[in-house]
């Protein structure tokens, strides 16, 4: 008994080392999952995309909104995984790109009906950054050719009213 | 004959056009002060353009147009429904700046779905907007929902007898105080103290469920403006989805119940009036028809068995329908689960919450409770003249605001506006089964429109046919304005053209 308890670390360090990896490969993006909600409740899924928004702290646990562009869903994964995400999508940055792998709710339960995946493993596939947002030239010399328009039509106005005085 | 109209006539209008169009270009300074607070330099610009624009065109109409003459029925209506149009394209400047528009057009919609306070979008990439674009994206839905030509008459015009008549071409009849503009500014006061308390109640729960306080207060005053104003845009593209969270749900639907009451029930219940909900013919109305509409969709979400439990169908089924009657078009499913999650009962159940609407004098749009409930009356006296002796004498009386005679001139009237809007929904329809979309599709996305709901089934988005986005932006702004002020646009350009 007891050594097959000794072996149950290694059985699972052999399952992560090469099966996971095979999980993360085989991904499906959110349109299909929306789509085909049915076929693919309550199973093991690998979905990836930015996370959008706020990580949003809930007691051991947290939502992670994550989009793949098209549509996002809300991920359901304990305090510690969400730990790791350092950038989160939003007008000012770019957030970090995960790949996770969890169980797909049609109508999840726990959540009061709401679509999501209850994630089991993360990994991030690229570092999300902060987003440099530089002057843009044309829209500042627009504003100043408008606002120098605008200041003529009042002059003008001006002088007309004094000539009207005068 | 139909008399040509003279240049005086396109003075008068475009004298006014410049006094609402000044009054546009004021509120924009709101979200320049957003920008500067979150350091947002190049949306800052956007706005700095959109408001030279908007003042050179204000300014130069009312000093080509200058005059001290006050307006008539017709120039009202006609000033009202070109300043929606003008409102469109110039709160679409700023939108269409910041990059997350694909074409003028399609910023043009979200405007225009904004100020009539429909929710329909075709941004992309909402995720990373600027809290200056998002913040202008809620605002316009809550300038909107008062009425443009309300804030004019709020804080930039002086007492004029024309003011009612714009009022009026606002799909606004309701003196709430003596004096039209000082039932302007109560309509105010009335959104601005629930601003305050909406954001906080929002704000509060943001943060317990785990939100940054910035975003989270952020996203309550936005979520408030929508919700209050029944619009639907939210800053996140999840819509309610975004939050998890069932506290944030029923916080959204007391916001936007009490948005789709009349303002004028709102003066009662501020003066503690209170039996005034269960004796006004729109509130009965009102919650009878919501009534109705959820066992309609309860039975179909029960009869395709997709929810697997009655508090999930709860949820899910009365928020979407509340969202549809109310004419706000949050929601907590995607898109794509109407037609995959719910059967042609349960949608049928949503379209026509969504055909009814709120309350006259309030921010929804569509048919409303007030003819709603005059042409139930008119049926139910009819039906008792039949059954009744020939000799018997029928006088049908409903209670709102005042006990009110159910006259002929009064039904008639209701049912006019009413069929206007049937065939305003069946006309977008149309077009949609033309796109190739199903007769249901087509009619759920074009009542959305027509009725400024802003729910959707995966119609519109960016890539639809550019005649089908005009479509819902003529839907939208004929359905906000309730089709008077339209009519006589339509009418003054023939006497242009025609006239003599």
């Amino acid at each position: 008994m007891k050594n097959k308890l000794k072996s149950i670390p290694i059985i699972l360090l052999f399952i992560f080392t090469f099966f996971m990896p095979a999980c993360f490969a085989s991904g499906i993006n959110s349109g299909e999952l929306i789509k085909n909600a049915k076929q693919y409740d309550g199973k093991l899924v690998t979905y990836s995309g930015e996370v959008i928004g706020d990580v949003m702290l809930r007691g051991k646990f947290a939502w992670v909104n994550i989009s793949d562009g098209d549509n996002a869903i809300g991920v359901w994964m304990s305090a510690d995984l969400a730990k790791d995400i350092k950038f989160s999508g939003s007008y000012r940055s770019k957030g970090d790109n995960y790949e996770v792998v969890g169980t797909f709710h049609r109508f999840c339960l726990q959540h009061g009906g709401d679509m999501d995946i209850h994630a089991q493993a993360i990994r991030k596939i690229a570092s999300g950054r902060a987003l440099n947002q530089r002057l843009n030239i044309d829209k500042k010399n627009l504003s100043i050719i408008l606002l120098g328009i605008l200041f003529s039509i009042w002059i003008l106005t001006l002088f007309k009213k004094k000539s009207k005085m005068s | 004959m139909i008399l040509k109209p003279g240049i005086e006539d396109l003075k008068i209008i475009g004298f006014y056009l410049g006094k609402i169009i000044l009054g546009l270009a004021f509120t924009m300074v709101i979200p320049i002060l957003m920008a500067f607070c979150f350091k947002e330099v190049n949306p800052a610009l956007d706005f700095i353009i959109a408001i030279e624009i908007s003042v050179l065109l204000g300014l130069l109409l009312i000093k080509i147009c200058h005059t001290d003459k006050d307006l008539n029925w017709m120039q009202g209506m006609i000033v009202v429904s070109l300043s929606w149009i003008i409102a469109m394209v110039l709160g679409a400047i700023p939108l269409y700046l910041s990059g997350h528009w694909k074409s003028f057009l399609d910023a043009c919609f979200d405007a225009m779905s904004g100020f009539a306070t429909t929710g329909l979008t075709l941004v992309q990439d909402l995720d990373h907007m600027s809290y200056t674009h998002n913040l202008w994206r809620h605002l316009i839905m809550f300038l909107g929902g008062q009425g443009i030509v309300v804030i004019a008459l709020s804080f930039f015009v002086r007492g004029f007898s024309g003011a009612f008549k714009m009022y009026v071409g606002e799909a606004r009849e309701e003196k709430i105080m003596p004096n039209v503009i000082h039932t302007s500014r109560f309509i105010w006061m009335v959104s601005i103290v629930y601003l305050i308390l909406g954001t906080l109640a929002l704000g509060i729960t943001g943060i317990c469920n785990g939100m940054k306080p910035v975003n989270s207060f952020f996203h309550g005053a936005c979520i408030f403006m929508a919700a209050f104003d029944t619009g639907g845009f939210s800053p996140q593209s999840q819509s309610m989805l975004y939050y998890h969270s069932p506290v944030y749900e029923i916080i959204t639907i007391i916001i936007i119940v009490l948005g789709a009451l009349n303002f004028k029930m709102h003066y009662h219940l501020w003066t503690g009036n209170r039996k005034e909900i269960f004796r006004d013919i729109e509130t009965v109305t009102f919650f009878s028809t919501i009534t109705a509409t959820f066992a309609i969709v309860a039975v179909g979400l029960a009869q395709i068995g997709s929810y697997p439990s009655v508090f999930v169908l709860f949820r899910k089924g009365f928020y979407q329908l509340i969202s549809a009657h109310t004419g706000t078009g949050f929601q907590t499913i995607y898109a794509q689960q109407f037609f995959s999650d719910w059967n042609p009962l349960a949608l049928t159940g949503v379209i026509m919450a969504m055909a009814l609407g709120g309350a006259v004098c309030s921010t929804t749009g569509a048919i409303k409770m007030l003819r709603i409930g005059i042409i139930l009356k008119a049926i139910k006296e009819d039906v008792k003249r039949i059954i009744m002796p020939e000799r018997a004498v029928i006088a049908e009386k409903f209670h709102h605001i005042k006990e009110v005679f159910l006259e002929d001139k009064i039904v008639r009237g209701a049912l006019i506006i009413t069929l206007f809007y049937i065939i305003l929904y069946g006309l977008g329809a149309l077009v949609g089964m033309f796109y190739g979309n199903s007769f249901l599709e087509s009619l759920f996305e074009s009542t959305s429109a027509a009725a400024n709901v802003g729910l959707s089934c995966g119609i519109t988005h960016a890539a639809m046919p550019a005649v089908l986005k005009i479509t819902y932006i003529i839907q939208m702004w004929a359905g906000r304005l309730e089709f008077m002020s339209v009519f006589t646009i339509l009418g003054f350009l023939y006497a242009v053209l025609k006239g003599k």
